[in-house]
């Protein structure tokens, strides 16, 4: 098995031209391998979940807001575009034969795009630091753990708005992004487009090949990503959630059991929002509580 | 370029006596397979030592894929006719004189002699870039050295171009596209039928291949249909020497004339792209019209909307266009 794929250039020197495709198969394996030994833990391994008391219920409305439609649009969207660039990246590769390089850029640009939304969106109009990684989550990372390798934590310690490991894919996952957006912006400009010339020697050979592999191992690593980031969405015991990224909403029974009231606390505005875009404006939240706070990690 | 040596590095030789054992061998192979036929592309490949097969099949033994017959739908060609056979064909001559005239410019008389129709209609391209072994896209790196501000590409493609701005150097392969011609690919998996403009690969599609054929899969035949027989054809080949070249363009169609005016028509430039081009735009435009030289122009004007030439091909346009004219002006027939 080879890492990476190298030549010699017209001045006699190796370099290194891109990744070895070998390690697409490494990532689709370690996508498949992880989601094959989480079903075997979660199947047999684990103690059976506890289930969320409801008795508690803090005078909360029946359904908590998770996600505005804002962030759900940009979910889906973004999901479709990465959808169609590792499609666009990887079925060719795979043998599946199309004229795949126009889709891949223009996907790309639509990418960039929607990232420079969303850091707009996240930074501006959206608790930042709700995504942010503090102390209580690590430690609740480390109960976690101890938890899956059977020790005697609980086995689901509460959350603010995002758990640990929502924190740690989105991370993952905004790395991968943004060194694929970067990196496949200067390749863009080693192609001939209307709104620039095409420019082979802004780099030397050695750096192109170093933004070659940087791009190919982005895009391996969100392979490996996508894989079980799909699985997690459809694996029954977490369909609430997914289900909260189309209605925006999570069940009340949920949020307790999964979160830390003093960490995630439900807004007045949030509530609001929940009834105008869940239910077209009619009250279903089931509550009659006022909440004036706000999230904190 | 690279220089060529004299020993070409060892492979397996194979040379199986019918198509259904080279199939088998070269799936046996692979990517490490090597189709050899003429040898007219190949050895430069060999010598160069920038293609080192493990397994060369020689299809020197199937004679099944040799000769030209008549069928009930027209004419049936074995791949590895040669050329010169196809030129001295009086049926050819007769009713798809636009292949014959293809195939009597193709480059001098003794590569007539050894060159075959399955292996000028597959031969790789001639980008010098490429062919010096370059990691080029083509050869599965990341750079296009011929697109380059400070590039040698006068010969290179004007339209069609994905990162790969080579040129596909077939003279047969317009001819064939301008007579709705059919090819018979065998593999593994049986007998495909492609049309022969869907023969030749983009390179938005598969930057690394000229043609659809995989790695276990021969061009065994080429069908030329009955209706297009005794059509009016053009054909014309454009090269820096009359001698021997290949071609800075070519141009082929074939044309349906009834009392005057074009029932249907052809229209296929090579050497403007990757691929062979079929100008489908400038064929409606000049259907139901009278030949002409005005039409001519409408059509080479059509014909050049998509074109971007590289620094040093401008002169394609022009080329290009007075090409298209001329074999809509002036069919022979």
């Amino acid at each position: 098995m080879e890492f990476w794929r190298r030549a010699v250039n017209p001045w006699n020197q190796e370099v290194l031209i891109g990744i070895s495709w070998d390690l697409m198969w490494i990532a689709i394996i370690a996508g498949v391998g992880f989601v094959v030994l989480h079903v075997i833990w979660a199947r047999w391994l684990v103690s059976p979940s506890h289930k969320p008391s409801d008795n508690l219920n803090l005078g909360l409305p029946s359904r908590i807001l998770r996600h505005a439609m804002t962030e759900r649009v940009f979910h889906w969207s973004m999901a479709l575009v990465m959808f169609v660039l590792l499609v666009t990246a990887f079925f060719p590769i795979l043998g599946i034969q199309f004229a795949w390089v126009t889709i891949h850029w223009v996907a790309g640009i639509i990418l960039t795009a929607l990232i420079i939304y969303h850091i707009i969106h996240a930074i501006f109009w959206q608790d930042l630091w709700a995504m942010w990684i503090d102390r209580t989550d690590i430690k609740s990372g480390v109960v976690e753990l101890k938890h899956i390798f059977g020790g005697d934590g609980p086995d689901n310690p509460t959350a603010g708005k995002y758990p640990i490991d929502h924190k740690l894919f989105h991370h993952a996952a905004a790395v991968a992004s943004l060194v694929a957006i970067v990196t496949g912006i200067l390749m863009m400009l080693r192609l001939e487009t209307p709104f620039w010339e095409a420019n082979l020697y802004l780099l030397t050979d050695s750096l192109w090949g170093l933004v070659y592999v940087l791009h190919g191992l982005s895009g391996v690593g969100l392979v490996t990503l996508t894989i079980t980031h799909i699985y997690f969405a459809i694996r029954p015991d977490k369909w609430w959630i997914t289900k909260s990224m189309i209605y925006g909403w999570i069940p009340r029974i949920e949020y307790l059991g999964n979160h830390d009231p003093q960490r995630w606390v439900v807004t007045a505005n949030e509530e609001e929002e929940m009834i105008s875009t869940v239910s077209g404006g009619t009250d279903l939240s089931g509550g009659n509580v006022n909440l004036d706070s706000k999230t904190s990690s | 370029m690279a220089v060529i040596r004299d020993m070409i590095p060892a492979f397996e030789l194979f040379q199986p006596t019918t198509v259904e054992d080279a199939i088998s061998i070269l799936d046996r192979y692979g990517e490490d397979g090597w189709v050899l036929s003429g040898g007219l592309d190949s050895f430069d490949w060999f010598k160069d030592r920038i293609k080192r097969p493990a397994a060369v099949v020689d299809l020197v033994n199937l004679d099944s894929l040799r000769g030209i017959r008549s069928t009930d739908d027209g004419i049936e060609i074995g791949a590895l006719t040669t050329i010169t056979d196809v030129v001295m064909h009086p049926e050819l001559a007769l009713n798809y004189s636009v292949l014959t005239d293809a195939a009597s410019g193709v480059a001098t008389p003794q590569i007539r002699n050894r060159g075959t129709l399955g292996g000028n209609l597959s031969q790789d391209t001639r980008c010098w870039y490429y062919r010096g072994g370059w990691p080029c896209y083509r050869a599965g790196g990341n750079t296009c050295y011929a697109s380059g501000p400070t590039a040698m590409n006068r010969e290179h493609c004007i339209m069609g171009s994905s990162r790969c701005v080579a040129v596909n150097p077939s003279d047969l392969a317009p001819a064939l596209i301008a007579l709705d011609a059919e090819f018979v690919i065998q593999g593994t998996r049986g007998t495909r039928f492609v049309d022969a403009e869907d023969f030749f690969m983009r390179p938005s599609i598969d930057i690394e291949r000229m043609t659809i054929l995989k790695p276990a899969e021969l061009l065994t035949k080429v069908r030329l249909p009955v209706r297009w027989a005794g059509s009016h054809f053009y054909f014309e080949k454009i090269e820096d020497r009359k001698a021997w070249d290949f071609a800075l363009m070519t141009v082929a169609s074939a044309m349906r004339i009834k009392e005057g005016v074009i029932e249907e028509a052809r229209l296929s430039v090579n050497g403007v792209a990757p691929y062979p081009v079929r100008l489908g735009s400038a064929e409606s435009l000049i259907q139901g019209q009278t030949p002409s030289d005005n039409l001519g122009i409408k059509a080479g004007d059509l014909a050049i909307a998509k074109a971007q030439p590289l620094r040093h091909n401008d002169f394609k346009i022009p080329m290009m266009r007075n090409l298209v004219r001329r074999a809509v002006r002036s069919p022979e027939g």
